[in-house]
Protein backbone atom coordinates (compact mmCIF):
# COMPACT_ATOMS: atom_id res chain seq x y z
CA UNK A 1 0.00 0.00 0.00
CA UNK A 2 1.71 3.22 -1.12
CA UNK A 3 -0.45 5.54 0.98
CA UNK A 4 -0.49 4.94 4.74
CA UNK A 5 -4.05 4.26 5.96
CA UNK A 6 -5.69 6.53 8.54
CA UNK A 7 -8.22 3.98 9.75
CA UNK A 8 -8.10 0.19 10.14
CA UNK A 9 -11.16 -2.07 10.25
CA UNK A 10 -10.77 -5.71 11.36
CA UNK A 11 -13.61 -7.41 9.46
CA UNK A 12 -16.09 -6.53 6.70
CA UNK A 13 -18.92 -7.12 9.20
CA UNK A 14 -17.55 -4.39 11.51
CA UNK A 15 -19.33 -1.03 11.79
CA UNK A 16 -16.46 0.74 13.60
CA UNK A 17 -12.84 1.43 12.62
CA UNK A 18 -9.69 2.42 14.57
CA UNK A 19 -7.69 5.59 13.92
CA UNK A 20 -4.03 4.55 13.47
CA UNK A 21 -2.38 7.93 12.84
CA UNK A 22 -1.61 10.74 15.26
CA UNK A 23 -3.23 14.15 14.90
CA UNK A 24 -6.22 13.17 12.73
CA UNK A 25 -8.38 16.27 12.13
CA UNK A 26 -12.06 16.69 11.21
CA UNK A 27 -12.63 16.78 7.48
CA UNK A 28 -9.72 14.47 6.60
CA UNK A 29 -10.48 12.25 3.62
CA UNK A 30 -9.38 9.03 5.34
CA UNK A 31 -7.95 5.99 3.59
CA UNK A 32 -9.58 3.05 5.41
CA UNK A 33 -8.26 -0.50 5.21
CA UNK A 34 -10.02 -3.74 6.16
CA UNK A 35 -7.18 -5.84 7.60
CA UNK A 36 -8.93 -9.12 6.81
CA UNK A 37 -8.18 -8.78 3.08
CA UNK A 38 -6.47 -5.35 2.77
CA UNK A 39 -9.41 -3.95 0.78
CA UNK A 40 -9.79 -0.18 1.05
CA UNK A 41 -12.46 2.53 1.03
CA UNK A 42 -12.61 6.24 1.86
CA UNK A 43 -14.48 8.06 4.62
CA UNK A 44 -14.44 11.67 5.83
CA UNK A 45 -13.50 12.10 9.51
CA UNK A 46 -16.30 13.95 11.31
CA UNK A 47 -14.17 15.03 14.26
CA UNK A 48 -10.60 15.32 15.56
CA UNK A 49 -10.09 11.77 16.85
CA UNK A 50 -6.97 10.61 18.76
CA UNK A 51 -4.90 7.63 17.63
CA UNK A 52 -6.39 4.36 18.83
CA UNK A 53 -9.93 5.73 19.14
CA UNK A 54 -12.85 4.56 17.02
CA UNK A 55 -14.89 6.16 14.25
CA UNK A 56 -18.44 5.13 13.28
CA UNK A 57 -18.63 3.62 9.79
CA UNK A 58 -22.40 4.21 9.56
CA UNK A 59 -25.14 6.31 11.12
CA UNK A 60 -26.01 4.71 14.49
CA UNK A 61 -29.27 5.05 16.39
CA UNK A 62 -29.54 4.65 20.15
CA UNK A 63 -29.98 0.93 20.88
CA UNK A 64 -27.90 -0.26 17.91
CA UNK A 65 -24.99 -2.69 18.38
CA UNK A 66 -21.33 -1.85 17.74
CA UNK A 67 -19.54 -4.63 15.85
CA UNK A 68 -15.75 -5.11 15.88
CA UNK A 69 -13.75 -8.30 15.14
CA UNK A 70 -17.10 -9.37 13.66
CA UNK A 71 -18.42 -9.53 17.26
CA UNK A 72 -20.81 -7.56 19.46
CA UNK A 73 -18.72 -5.14 21.56
CA UNK A 74 -21.57 -3.12 23.11
CA UNK A 75 -24.70 -1.02 22.73
CA UNK A 76 -25.00 2.48 21.31
CA UNK A 77 -26.43 4.84 23.96
CA UNK A 78 -26.71 8.03 21.85
CA UNK A 79 -27.18 8.63 18.12
CA UNK A 80 -23.85 8.78 16.25
CA UNK A 81 -23.45 10.10 12.70
CA UNK A 82 -21.21 8.28 10.23
CA UNK A 83 -17.59 9.48 10.56
CA UNK A 84 -17.99 10.62 14.19
CA UNK A 85 -16.02 9.61 17.29
CA UNK A 86 -17.40 6.47 18.96
CA UNK A 87 -16.29 5.85 22.55
CA UNK A 88 -17.49 5.62 26.16
CA UNK A 89 -19.72 8.73 25.79
CA UNK A 90 -21.96 6.97 23.24
CA UNK A 91 -21.24 3.23 23.55
CA UNK A 92 -21.39 0.87 26.55
CA UNK A 93 -21.09 -2.83 27.35
CA UNK A 94 -24.38 -4.76 27.43
CA UNK A 95 -23.08 -6.78 30.37
CA UNK A 96 -23.58 -4.31 33.20
CA UNK B 1 6.40 -32.09 10.27
CA UNK B 2 9.60 -30.09 10.03
CA UNK B 3 9.19 -26.37 9.39
CA UNK B 4 11.63 -23.49 9.08
CA UNK B 5 11.26 -23.09 12.84
CA UNK B 6 12.21 -26.69 13.72
CA UNK B 7 15.96 -26.13 13.58
CA UNK B 8 16.13 -22.98 15.68
CA UNK B 9 18.55 -23.43 18.56
CA UNK B 10 19.84 -21.18 21.33
CA UNK B 11 22.51 -21.27 24.01
CA UNK B 12 20.79 -22.07 27.31
CA UNK B 13 21.48 -23.44 30.78
CA UNK B 14 20.48 -27.08 31.14
CA UNK B 15 19.40 -27.85 34.71
CA UNK B 16 19.56 -31.02 36.80
CA UNK B 17 15.90 -31.89 36.04
CA UNK B 18 16.32 -31.52 32.28
CA UNK B 19 14.59 -28.15 31.99
CA UNK B 20 16.37 -25.33 30.18
CA UNK B 21 16.89 -21.81 31.50
CA UNK B 22 17.96 -18.63 29.70
CA UNK B 23 19.33 -16.80 32.75
CA UNK B 24 21.54 -18.00 35.61
CA UNK B 25 20.43 -16.25 38.80
CA UNK B 26 21.58 -16.97 42.33
CA UNK B 27 18.41 -16.13 44.21
CA UNK B 28 18.10 -14.91 47.81
CA UNK B 29 14.51 -15.82 48.61
CA UNK B 30 12.63 -14.54 51.68
CA UNK B 31 9.99 -16.92 53.05
CA UNK B 32 8.13 -13.97 54.58
CA UNK B 33 8.04 -10.17 54.72
CA UNK B 34 10.11 -9.90 57.92
CA UNK B 35 13.01 -11.79 56.31
CA UNK B 36 13.34 -9.26 53.48
CA UNK B 37 15.97 -7.21 55.33
CA UNK B 38 18.27 -10.20 55.88
CA UNK B 39 17.91 -11.24 52.22
CA UNK B 40 18.71 -7.75 50.98
CA UNK B 41 21.76 -7.61 53.27
CA UNK B 42 23.05 -10.91 51.84
CA UNK B 43 22.49 -9.65 48.28
CA UNK B 44 24.41 -6.51 49.19
CA UNK B 45 27.29 -8.55 50.64
CA UNK B 46 27.59 -10.94 47.71
CA UNK B 47 27.61 -9.42 44.21
CA UNK B 48 25.93 -11.44 41.49
CA UNK B 49 23.02 -12.50 43.69
CA UNK B 50 19.45 -11.28 43.54
CA UNK B 51 17.10 -10.77 46.51
CA UNK B 52 13.38 -10.66 45.75
CA UNK B 53 11.62 -9.01 48.71
CA UNK B 54 7.84 -9.34 48.91
CA UNK B 55 4.99 -8.39 51.22
CA UNK B 56 3.57 -11.71 52.47
CA UNK B 57 4.17 -15.04 54.17
CA UNK B 58 2.82 -14.63 57.71
CA UNK B 59 -0.50 -15.89 59.07
CA UNK B 60 -1.82 -16.95 55.70
CA UNK B 61 -3.95 -20.10 55.68
CA UNK B 62 -5.85 -22.50 53.46
CA UNK B 63 -5.80 -22.03 49.70
CA UNK B 64 -4.09 -18.65 50.07
CA UNK B 65 -1.19 -20.23 51.98
CA UNK B 66 -0.91 -23.03 49.40
CA UNK B 67 -0.61 -20.37 46.69
CA UNK B 68 2.13 -18.66 48.72
CA UNK B 69 4.14 -21.91 48.92
CA UNK B 70 3.52 -22.69 45.24
CA UNK B 71 4.74 -19.22 44.20
CA UNK B 72 7.85 -19.38 46.41
CA UNK B 73 8.79 -22.92 45.41
CA UNK B 74 7.99 -22.32 41.74
CA UNK B 75 10.11 -19.17 41.65
CA UNK B 76 13.10 -20.96 43.16
CA UNK B 77 12.54 -23.99 40.91
CA UNK B 78 12.42 -21.91 37.71
CA UNK B 79 15.23 -22.99 35.32
CA UNK B 80 16.42 -19.38 35.04
CA UNK B 81 17.62 -19.84 38.63
CA UNK B 82 20.92 -21.63 39.26
CA UNK B 83 20.69 -21.97 43.05
CA UNK B 84 18.78 -20.50 45.97
CA UNK B 85 19.44 -19.20 49.47
CA UNK B 86 16.15 -19.36 51.40
CA UNK B 87 15.75 -17.24 54.55
CA UNK B 88 12.68 -17.30 56.82
CA UNK B 89 11.88 -16.23 60.35
CA UNK B 90 11.37 -19.83 61.59
CA UNK B 91 12.63 -23.20 60.33
CA UNK B 92 9.34 -24.97 59.52
CA UNK B 93 8.02 -23.08 56.50
CA UNK B 94 11.62 -22.28 55.49
CA UNK B 95 12.35 -26.01 55.19
CA UNK B 96 9.12 -26.65 53.31
CA UNK B 97 10.06 -24.10 50.64
CA UNK B 98 13.72 -25.18 50.49
CA UNK B 99 12.74 -28.86 50.15
CA UNK B 100 10.22 -28.00 47.43
CA UNK B 101 12.93 -26.28 45.39
CA UNK B 102 15.41 -29.13 46.08
CA UNK B 103 13.12 -31.53 44.19
CA UNK B 104 14.47 -29.99 40.97
CA UNK B 105 17.95 -31.18 41.97
CA UNK B 106 19.37 -27.68 42.26
CA UNK B 107 21.37 -26.48 45.26
CA UNK B 108 19.47 -24.80 48.07
CA UNK B 109 20.78 -23.45 51.39
CA UNK B 110 18.23 -22.58 54.08
CA UNK B 111 18.50 -20.30 57.09
CA UNK B 112 16.08 -19.20 59.80
CA UNK B 113 16.43 -16.12 61.93
CA UNK B 114 14.85 -17.06 65.30
CA UNK B 115 17.43 -17.86 68.05
CA UNK B 116 20.16 -16.31 65.86
CA UNK B 117 19.15 -12.81 64.80
CA UNK B 118 19.83 -11.02 61.55
CA UNK B 119 23.63 -10.71 62.03
CA UNK B 120 24.36 -14.40 62.45
CA UNK B 121 21.87 -15.38 59.74
CA UNK B 122 23.31 -12.88 57.26
CA UNK B 123 26.87 -14.06 58.02
CA UNK B 124 26.08 -17.73 57.41
CA UNK B 125 23.82 -17.08 54.41
CA UNK B 126 26.44 -14.82 52.81
CA UNK B 127 28.99 -17.65 52.87
CA UNK B 128 26.50 -19.97 51.14
CA UNK B 129 25.55 -17.30 48.59
CA UNK B 130 29.21 -16.62 47.78
CA UNK B 131 29.82 -20.31 47.17
CA UNK B 132 26.77 -20.45 44.83
CA UNK B 133 28.00 -17.42 42.87
CA UNK B 134 31.38 -19.08 42.25
CA UNK B 135 29.61 -22.20 40.99
CA UNK B 136 27.02 -20.35 38.90
CA UNK B 137 29.60 -18.24 37.13
CA UNK B 138 31.44 -21.37 35.97
CA UNK B 139 28.38 -22.93 34.36
CA UNK B 140 28.55 -22.79 30.55
CA UNK B 141 25.65 -22.27 28.20
CA UNK B 142 24.99 -25.16 25.83
CA UNK B 143 23.02 -25.62 22.63
CA UNK B 144 19.32 -26.24 23.21
CA UNK B 145 16.37 -26.67 20.87
CA UNK B 146 13.67 -24.01 20.58
CA UNK B 147 11.22 -26.80 21.52
CA UNK B 148 12.67 -26.74 25.05
CA UNK B 149 11.51 -23.18 25.72
CA UNK B 150 8.57 -22.39 28.01
CA UNK B 151 7.12 -19.07 26.87
CA UNK B 152 4.35 -17.13 28.61
CA UNK B 153 2.27 -14.15 27.52
CA UNK B 154 0.16 -11.46 29.12
CA UNK B 155 -0.56 -8.01 27.71
CA UNK B 156 -0.79 -4.69 29.54
CA UNK B 157 -1.86 -1.09 29.08
CA UNK B 158 -3.81 -2.42 26.14
CA UNK B 159 -5.42 -0.20 23.57
CA UNK B 160 -6.95 -0.80 20.17
CA UNK B 161 -3.50 -1.22 18.61
CA UNK B 162 -2.79 -4.31 20.73
CA UNK B 163 -5.72 -6.13 19.09
CA UNK B 164 -4.56 -4.96 15.65
CA UNK B 165 -0.82 -5.57 16.00
CA UNK B 166 1.06 -6.71 19.10
CA UNK B 167 -1.36 -9.40 20.33
CA UNK B 168 -1.73 -11.03 16.87
CA UNK B 169 2.10 -10.97 16.69
CA UNK B 170 2.29 -13.11 19.83
CA UNK B 171 -0.51 -15.29 18.47
CA UNK B 172 1.41 -15.83 15.26
CA UNK B 173 4.48 -16.83 17.29
CA UNK B 174 2.42 -19.42 19.23
CA UNK B 175 0.85 -20.75 16.02
CA UNK B 176 4.39 -21.33 14.69
CA UNK B 177 6.23 -22.53 17.83
CA UNK B 178 3.61 -24.61 19.67
CA UNK B 179 3.71 -27.21 16.85
CA UNK B 180 7.50 -27.34 17.43
CA UNK B 181 6.94 -28.50 21.01
CA UNK B 182 7.29 -25.39 23.14
CA UNK B 183 5.19 -25.01 26.27
CA UNK B 184 3.03 -21.87 26.34
CA UNK B 185 1.05 -19.99 28.98
CA UNK B 186 -1.76 -17.48 28.71
CA UNK B 187 -4.29 -16.39 31.35
CA UNK B 188 -5.75 -13.16 32.79
CA UNK B 189 -9.08 -14.65 33.86
CA UNK B 190 -10.88 -11.31 34.29
CA UNK B 191 -9.81 -10.06 30.88
CA UNK B 192 -11.43 -12.95 29.05
CA UNK B 193 -14.80 -11.63 30.21
CA UNK B 194 -16.59 -10.58 27.07
CA UNK B 195 -14.95 -13.23 24.92
CA UNK B 196 -15.50 -16.27 27.16
CA UNK B 197 -17.64 -17.97 24.49
CA UNK B 198 -14.70 -17.76 22.06
CA UNK B 199 -12.05 -18.78 24.60
CA UNK B 200 -13.99 -21.88 25.63
CA UNK B 201 -14.03 -23.03 22.00
CA UNK B 202 -10.23 -22.81 21.86
CA UNK B 203 -9.88 -25.70 24.33
CA UNK B 204 -8.53 -28.89 22.80
CA UNK B 205 -11.72 -30.77 23.65
CA UNK B 206 -15.10 -30.29 25.28
CA UNK B 207 -14.00 -31.60 28.67
CA UNK B 208 -11.17 -29.06 28.96
CA UNK B 209 -13.52 -26.36 27.65
CA UNK B 210 -16.08 -27.15 30.32
CA UNK B 211 -13.47 -27.13 33.08
CA UNK B 212 -12.23 -23.80 31.72
CA UNK B 213 -15.74 -22.32 31.74
CA UNK B 214 -16.34 -23.53 35.30
CA UNK B 215 -13.11 -21.87 36.44
CA UNK B 216 -14.02 -18.61 34.66
CA UNK B 217 -17.60 -18.66 36.05
CA UNK B 218 -16.35 -19.27 39.59
CA UNK B 219 -14.16 -16.20 39.25
CA UNK B 220 -17.15 -14.15 38.05
CA UNK B 221 -19.39 -15.35 40.88
CA UNK B 222 -16.91 -15.42 43.76
CA UNK B 223 -14.81 -12.37 42.97
CA UNK B 224 -16.60 -10.00 40.60
CA UNK B 225 -20.19 -10.31 41.75
CA UNK B 226 -19.21 -10.64 45.42
CA UNK B 227 -17.25 -7.37 45.37
CA UNK B 228 -18.74 -5.36 42.53
CA UNK B 229 -19.89 -1.80 42.96
CA UNK B 230 -22.18 -0.65 40.16
CA UNK B 231 -20.05 -2.12 37.39
CA UNK B 232 -16.45 -2.80 36.55
CA UNK B 233 -16.09 0.18 34.30
CA UNK B 234 -13.48 1.88 36.44
CA UNK B 235 -11.33 -1.24 36.45
CA UNK B 236 -12.08 -3.13 33.23
CA UNK B 237 -11.36 -1.47 30.88
CA UNK B 238 -8.84 0.51 32.93
CA UNK B 239 -8.45 4.27 32.70
CA UNK B 240 -5.37 3.68 30.53
CA UNK B 241 -7.31 1.35 28.23
CA UNK B 242 -10.04 3.96 27.77
CA UNK B 243 -7.47 6.68 27.11
CA UNK B 244 -6.09 4.35 24.42
CA UNK B 245 -9.48 4.03 22.75
CA UNK B 246 -10.89 0.80 24.21
CA UNK B 247 -14.57 1.32 25.04
CA UNK B 248 -15.93 -1.92 26.50
CA UNK B 249 -14.71 -5.06 28.23
CA UNK B 250 -15.85 -7.08 25.19
CA UNK B 251 -13.63 -5.06 22.87
CA UNK B 252 -10.70 -5.45 25.26
CA UNK B 253 -11.21 -9.21 25.64
CA UNK B 254 -11.43 -9.81 21.90
CA UNK B 255 -8.12 -8.00 21.38
CA UNK B 256 -6.54 -9.86 24.30
CA UNK B 257 -7.49 -13.27 22.87
CA UNK B 258 -5.58 -12.48 19.66
CA UNK B 259 -2.54 -13.61 21.69
CA UNK B 260 -3.37 -17.27 21.08
CA UNK B 261 -3.39 -16.84 17.35
CA UNK B 262 -5.57 -18.54 14.78
CA UNK B 263 -4.90 -22.26 15.25
CA UNK B 264 -3.54 -22.74 18.78
CA UNK B 265 -5.66 -24.65 21.29
CA UNK B 266 -5.08 -24.94 25.03
CA UNK B 267 -4.61 -28.43 26.40
CA UNK B 268 -5.17 -27.88 30.12
CA UNK B 269 -5.91 -25.38 32.88
CA UNK B 270 -3.50 -24.43 35.65
CA UNK B 271 -4.09 -23.07 39.12
CA UNK B 272 -2.21 -19.80 39.80
CA UNK B 273 1.56 -20.57 39.87
CA UNK B 274 0.96 -24.26 39.07
CA UNK B 275 3.53 -26.01 36.91
CA UNK B 276 2.22 -27.78 33.78
CA UNK B 277 2.21 -31.57 33.86
CA UNK B 278 0.21 -32.56 30.77
CA UNK B 279 3.10 -32.33 28.31
CA UNK B 280 4.03 -29.81 25.60
CA UNK B 281 1.38 -27.36 24.53
CA UNK B 282 -0.55 -24.27 25.52
CA UNK B 283 -1.96 -23.86 29.05
CA UNK B 284 -4.47 -21.39 30.48
CA UNK B 285 -3.38 -20.26 33.94
CA UNK B 286 -6.10 -18.87 36.22
CA UNK B 287 -4.41 -15.57 37.00
CA UNK B 288 -4.82 -11.91 37.80
CA UNK B 289 -4.78 -9.44 34.93
CA UNK B 290 -2.47 -7.11 36.87
CA UNK B 291 0.82 -7.20 34.97
CA UNK B 292 3.37 -7.87 37.71
CA UNK B 293 1.15 -10.43 39.48
CA UNK B 294 0.44 -12.34 36.30
CA UNK B 295 4.08 -12.46 35.14
CA UNK B 296 5.14 -13.53 38.66
CA UNK B 297 2.59 -16.40 38.64
CA UNK B 298 3.63 -17.59 35.17
CA UNK B 299 7.33 -17.44 36.14
CA UNK B 300 6.49 -19.58 39.18
CA UNK B 301 4.74 -21.96 36.78
CA UNK B 302 8.05 -22.41 34.99
CA UNK B 303 7.99 -19.96 32.05
CA UNK B 304 11.53 -18.78 31.18
CA UNK B 305 10.64 -16.01 28.70
CA UNK B 306 7.61 -13.73 28.80
CA UNK B 307 6.18 -11.98 25.73
CA UNK B 308 4.34 -8.78 26.66
CA UNK B 309 2.26 -6.89 24.09
CA UNK B 310 1.49 -3.33 25.11
CA UNK B 311 -0.41 -0.47 23.56
CA UNK B 312 -0.13 2.60 25.77
CA UNK B 313 3.17 1.40 27.24
CA UNK B 314 3.33 -0.84 30.31
CA UNK B 315 6.88 -0.86 31.75
CA UNK B 316 6.72 -4.08 33.84
CA UNK B 317 9.61 -6.53 34.25
CA UNK B 318 10.35 -9.57 36.40
CA UNK B 319 13.40 -10.44 38.53
CA UNK B 320 14.05 -13.88 37.01
CA UNK B 321 12.25 -13.95 33.65
CA UNK B 322 13.14 -11.64 30.75
CA UNK B 323 10.02 -9.76 29.61
CA UNK B 324 9.97 -8.93 25.88
CA UNK B 325 7.84 -5.84 25.11
CA UNK B 326 6.04 -5.65 21.79
CA UNK B 327 4.06 -2.64 20.64
CA UNK B 328 2.26 -1.61 17.46
CA UNK B 329 1.42 1.89 18.70
CA UNK B 330 3.66 4.43 16.90
CA UNK B 331 3.04 7.03 19.62
CA UNK B 332 4.33 4.61 22.27
CA UNK B 333 7.37 3.83 20.12
CA UNK B 334 8.00 7.58 19.86
CA UNK B 335 7.39 8.52 23.50
CA UNK B 336 8.50 5.35 25.36
CA UNK B 337 10.97 3.76 22.95
CA UNK B 338 13.36 2.73 25.73
CA UNK B 339 10.80 0.12 26.86
CA UNK B 340 10.18 -1.45 23.44
CA UNK B 341 11.99 -4.61 22.31
CA UNK B 342 9.95 -5.38 19.19
CA UNK B 343 8.39 -2.49 17.24
CA UNK B 344 5.55 -3.81 15.08
CA UNK B 345 3.99 -0.41 14.30
CA UNK B 346 4.59 -1.26 10.63
CA UNK B 347 1.46 -3.44 10.88
CA UNK B 348 -0.66 -0.30 11.36
CA UNK B 349 0.97 1.34 8.34
CA UNK B 350 0.39 -1.89 6.36
CA UNK B 351 4.15 -2.07 5.77
CA UNK B 352 4.54 -5.27 7.81
CA UNK B 353 2.34 -8.37 7.85
CA UNK B 354 1.40 -10.28 11.01
CA UNK B 355 3.41 -13.15 9.53
CA UNK B 356 6.55 -10.97 9.36
CA UNK B 357 5.92 -9.53 12.81
CA UNK B 358 5.61 -13.07 14.23
CA UNK B 359 8.98 -13.96 12.70
CA UNK B 360 10.51 -10.79 14.18
CA UNK B 361 9.24 -11.80 17.63
CA UNK B 362 10.59 -15.35 17.25
CA UNK B 363 13.99 -13.87 16.35
CA UNK B 364 13.85 -11.65 19.46
CA UNK B 365 12.91 -14.68 21.59
CA UNK B 366 15.95 -16.52 20.21
CA UNK B 367 18.28 -13.59 20.90
CA UNK B 368 16.81 -13.10 24.39
CA UNK B 369 17.26 -16.80 25.11
CA UNK B 370 20.89 -16.46 24.02
CA UNK B 371 21.40 -13.76 26.63
CA UNK B 372 20.37 -10.42 25.13
CA UNK B 373 19.01 -8.28 27.95
CA UNK B 374 15.49 -7.03 27.36
CA UNK B 375 14.51 -3.38 27.78
CA UNK B 376 12.95 -4.24 31.16
CA UNK B 377 16.17 -5.96 32.31
CA UNK B 378 18.35 -3.06 31.13
CA UNK B 379 16.08 -0.58 32.92
CA UNK B 380 16.08 -2.59 36.16
CA UNK B 381 12.39 -3.54 36.17
CA UNK B 382 12.20 -6.44 38.64
CA UNK B 383 8.59 -6.35 39.80
CA UNK B 384 7.91 -9.42 41.94
CA UNK B 385 4.27 -9.31 43.05
CA UNK B 386 2.63 -12.18 44.89
CA UNK B 387 -1.07 -12.84 44.38
CA UNK B 388 -3.09 -13.00 47.58
CA UNK B 389 -6.53 -14.62 47.58
CA UNK B 390 -7.93 -13.23 50.86
CA UNK B 391 -6.83 -11.48 54.05
CA UNK B 392 -4.54 -13.20 56.51
CA UNK B 393 -5.60 -14.56 59.89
Amino acid sequence: MSEVPHLLVHEHADNVGVVVVEGLTAGTDMLCCVTHDNSTFRLTAGADVPIGHKIALKDFKEGDTAIKYGEDIGKIIADIPKGAHLHTHNCKTKRW
Amino acid sequence: MASKYSNITFQGFRRENGRVGVRNHVLILPVDDISNAACEAVANNVKGTLAIPHAYGRLQFGEDLELHFRTMIGTGANPNVHSVVVIGIEPGWTKRIADGIRETGKQVAEFSIEQKGDFETIRAASWAAKDFVHQATEVQREECSISELWVSTKCGESDTTTGLGSCPTVGNMYDKLLPEGITGFFGETSEITGAEHICQKRAINEEVGERWYKMWKAYQDDVIFAHQTDDLSDSQPTKGNIEGGLTTIEEKALGNLEKIGRTSQFIDILEPAEQPSSGDGLYFMDSSSAAAECVTLMAAGGAVIHTFPTGQGNVVGNPIVPVIKITANPRTVRTMGEHVDVDVSGILRREQTIEEAGDALIEMIRRTANGRNTAAEALGHREFSMTKLYRSA
